[in-house]
């Protein structure tokens, strides 16, 4: 799966602000730490803002802060804000004829999405910095790969 | 964004998470979870238990968590745990987990059963507590892997469980109706 690009800037900026709860940050040093556009990050600056997640300070020393609750905010609630998500975001609704082929594969997409949905709703942003700080991809790196099992009844 | 965490069960029964069932209550009181014990049960939680249950969910079931508590409490088996965090007296949250081995091939890891906090004392790092208990238990089994499952719209709790570290294991649960 890939998140579009204003979403997935948008997250690295909220992740970034939460990460220095204490700091303002300016949308240079966050474009710079990122490799991403100063331009398009103000873009997504502006739309949190908007949003009531980020705040701009002006002046000598202002920059960006983070004004949600980084325990309630959830990747949903940013990813929201720059692509649809969930049912029938991408798929084949603007189909004209409807077959059992074309609803079928609607079912099995419609899983799909409601398992993204829920995954991005449980995981808030101070869990993304647990899961930074943990780095738990390091573990996997050195972990052998289990074997294949076959499944057995309980 | 996540309500904040009032007034819904943190629940998860034999890996089926109950509705969220709104409860009314007053303020978060997260002073009242300095002076909390966690430790495990013993029988006489048992109506401390099955009160707090019903508080949460508004459902009396006595029979079933006299039963849970056979299974699970101070005379369960090895390798399950029924743990409490009990405040002057009163029983603010509860924890059940097991050990389980070799289903679906895999070797013995800890379940996480239910989890359940009083609404008045959550906020203020109980369950997390309870958790921790837990998985100190399931190292002693020598366990190092813990699972749960539950339902996919119950973002509290699920947010919950992330927050303590767990994510997608490697299995997809399915079911089907049958006629």
């Amino acid at each position: 799966m890939r998140l579009q690009k204003s979403s997935s800037i948008a997250l690295y900026a909220v992740l970034e602000l939460a990460a220095h709860p204490a700091h303002q940050l300016s949308g240079a040093e966050i474009a710079r730490k990122y490799g991403i556009s100063v331009h398009h990050l103000a873009k997504v600056l502006r739309d949190l803002g908007h949003a009531g997640i980020v705040d701009a300070v002006r002046g000598v020393g202002g920059g960006y802060q983070l004004i949600a609750n980084p325990k309630r905010l959830t990747l949903l609630d940013v990813i929201k804000l720059f692509e649809p998500v969930g049912r029938r975001a991408g798929s084949g609704a603007d189909r004209n004829v409807a077959t059992d082929a074309s609803t079928a594969l609607d079912l099995v997409l419609d899983e799909i999405d409601q398992h993204a949905i829920a995954t991005f709703h449980s995981i808030t942003i101070s869990t993304m910095l647990k899961l930074m700080a943990r780095k738990p991809w390091s573990q996997q790196e050195h972990e052998p790969r289990p074997a294949r099992r076959t499944a057995s009844s309980r | 964004m996540l309500p904040e965490d009032r007034g819904t069960t943190l629940q998860v029964l034999r890996g089926h998470a109950t509705a969220p069932k709104p409860v009314a209550q007053s303020n978060v009181d997260t002073d009242s979870a300095k002076d909390v014990v966690i430790r495990l049960a013993v029988p006489s939680d048992l109506s401390s238990l099955v009160a707090l249950d019903e508080e949460v969910t508004g459902l009396p079931k006595r029979k079933y968590w006299k039963e849970a508590f056979a299974r699970y409490g101070p005379q369960g088996e090895a390798g399950r745990f029924f743990f409490v965090a009990e405040r002057k007296n009163q029983i603010e949250g509860f924890i059940v987990g097991e050990v389980r081995a070799w289903e679906f091939g895999e070797p013995p890891c800890g379940w996480v059963f239910v989890i359940q906090v009083r609404p008045q004392t959550r906020l203020a790092g109980l369950g997390t507590r309870l958790f921790e208990a837990l998985c100190d238990a399931f190292r002693s089994a020598g366990v190092r892997k813990i699972r749960t499952i539950m339902a996919r719209d119950n973002h509290l709790v699920l947010s919950f469980f992330r927050s303590q570290g767990m994510m997608a294991g490697p299995f997809i649960e399915l079911e089907t109706t049958i006629d």
